[in-house]
């Protein structure tokens, strides 16, 4: 049986999301991490790493990529463009 | 680069597993929970107008705003969870009344210019509280305020296009935005909350990064912006004190009421024991949706278990 697939996600600086940077292969979790670190934090790229089971994400389907975004496409009254101010109105 | 006071002092952010004083702990997850209960119960006020709004243009308008302050609300829950409490707690301690939200929703909706007004001036002192905490000290509350000021701009455009709209209208509509100016306009000025002299957690917070100015920096920095805007809109505000003082470069402006801040932030507000019923309520009729949810989640992974 081969080992299982991991999601890796670094943070590059404190204040900053943990951003996925890639996948790799490992026995387990605890392992995952460690290879996480040599694997993509050689150059201090990281000061903080979360690594999940491949399996475990639940992700939205390419194919349904339209239907699935489409709800908020048709809502331009979202935007704070939408309403117009005069340019004479200061900090609005 | 590891102690907590070294991260403060570098002016970096403290993320959830740092240590961290329990001092500091504490202070977030109080201000955090507070600042997601008030984006919570402020869906209430506004809430109200969405079946009375004059026209499908607005109604969708306000439910848009109203639908993105649950969203705040459910980033700042989250980001209070990073800290190891949980939202149903923090619900609980809300709806018993040992957690505060914003005085500011305890005022009612009198008319549909409170709709305008409150976009105007309440979510435009949430901007100017709200914009300094994207470097709050704290990354989880720090990043979630990031989302929300994002979201905030088209809260106040709307509500100040919709008073311009009403201003172009006949004089019982330009009467009802004075109106409601007149009544929104000290409670927004509480928002920032007691005068220095009388906020002893301030200086704590200032020297933790919580916090990067003071209740009465960020008050009068509200007033200089938002005195333009009335003058532009055609609306007075209700303060014979107001001027703008050459000197010091500011407007001066009167002292608000701080006995009814007292009173309101103690409960006895004009709305106070209306909004939290309305939320026991709002919990409580849900309960059923939430355990049919979780019912159905159970059956569907009891099937997928079989079907292996
Ligand atoms: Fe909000
Ligand atoms: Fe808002």
């Amino acid at each position: 049986m081969s080992w299982p697939l991991y999601e890796v996600f670094v943070r590059g600086k404190r204040g900053l999301n943990h951003v996925h940077v890639g996948s790799l292969h490992a026995p387990d979790a605890e392992t995952a991490l460690h290879n996480a670190r040599d694997l993509y934090t050689r150059r201090n790229e990281g000061v903080s790493i979360w690594v999940v089971r491949s399996a475990d994400i639940t992700a939205s389907s390419p194919d349904e990529k339209d239907a699935f975004f489409d709800p908020s496409a048709d809502k331009v009254y979202r935007h704070p463009t939408f309403y117009s101010i005069p340019d004479d109105v200061p900090h609005i | 680069m590891s102690s907590f006071d070294e991260i403060i002092a570098a002016d970096q952010r403290v993320e959830p597993r740092d240590e961290m004083p329990e001092g500091y702990r504490k202070t977030m997850v109080r201000q955090i929970a507070q600042h997601a209960h008030s984006e919570i119960i402020g869906m209430q006020p506004e809430g109200y107008w969405i079946t009375r709004a004059p026209s499908l243009r607005r109604k969708a308008i306000l439910l848009a705003k109203v639908q993105d302050e649950a969203g705040h609300g459910l980033y700042l829950y989250a980001a209070a969870e990073t800290l190891g409490v949980d939202r149903a707690d923090l619900t609980e301690r809300l709806i018993t009344g040992r957690q505060k939200y914003s005085s500011i929703f305890n005022y009612p909706t009198l008319g549909y210019a409170d709709v305008g007004v409150i976009g105007w001036l309440v979510d435009g002192a949430a901007i100017c509280n709200q914009v300094p905490l994207c470097r709050s000290s704290f990354g989880p509350y720090a990043r979630a305020m990031i989302r929300i000021c994002k979201e905030e701009s088209f809260h106040q455009r709307q509500g100040y296009e919709l008073l311009m709209t009403m201003m172009r209208g006949t004089d019982a509509q330009r009467e009802m935005v004075q109106d409601a100016v007149d009544r929104w306009w000290w409670p927004s000025l509480m928002m920032f909350g007691p005068p220095d002299a009388n906020s002893p957690n301030t200086a704590q917070s200032m020297a933790w990064k919580i916090k990067r100015h003071t209740n009465d920096e960020l008050r009068q920095k509200f007033v200089d912006m938002t005195v333009p805007q009335a003058e532009k809109l055609g609306v007075t505000l209700p303060d014979p004190e107001l001027r703008w003082n050459p000197e010091r470069g500011h407007y001066d402006f009167g002292e608000p009421d701080w006995d009814e801040l007292k009173r309101v932030i103690s409960g006895d507000g004009p709305c106070n024991a209306e909004r939290l019923e309305r939320r026991r309520r709002a919990h409580e009729d849900g309960a059923w949706v939430r355990e049919a949810a979780l019912a159905h989640a159970r059956k569907h992974a009891r099937e997928k278990e079989a079907a292996r």
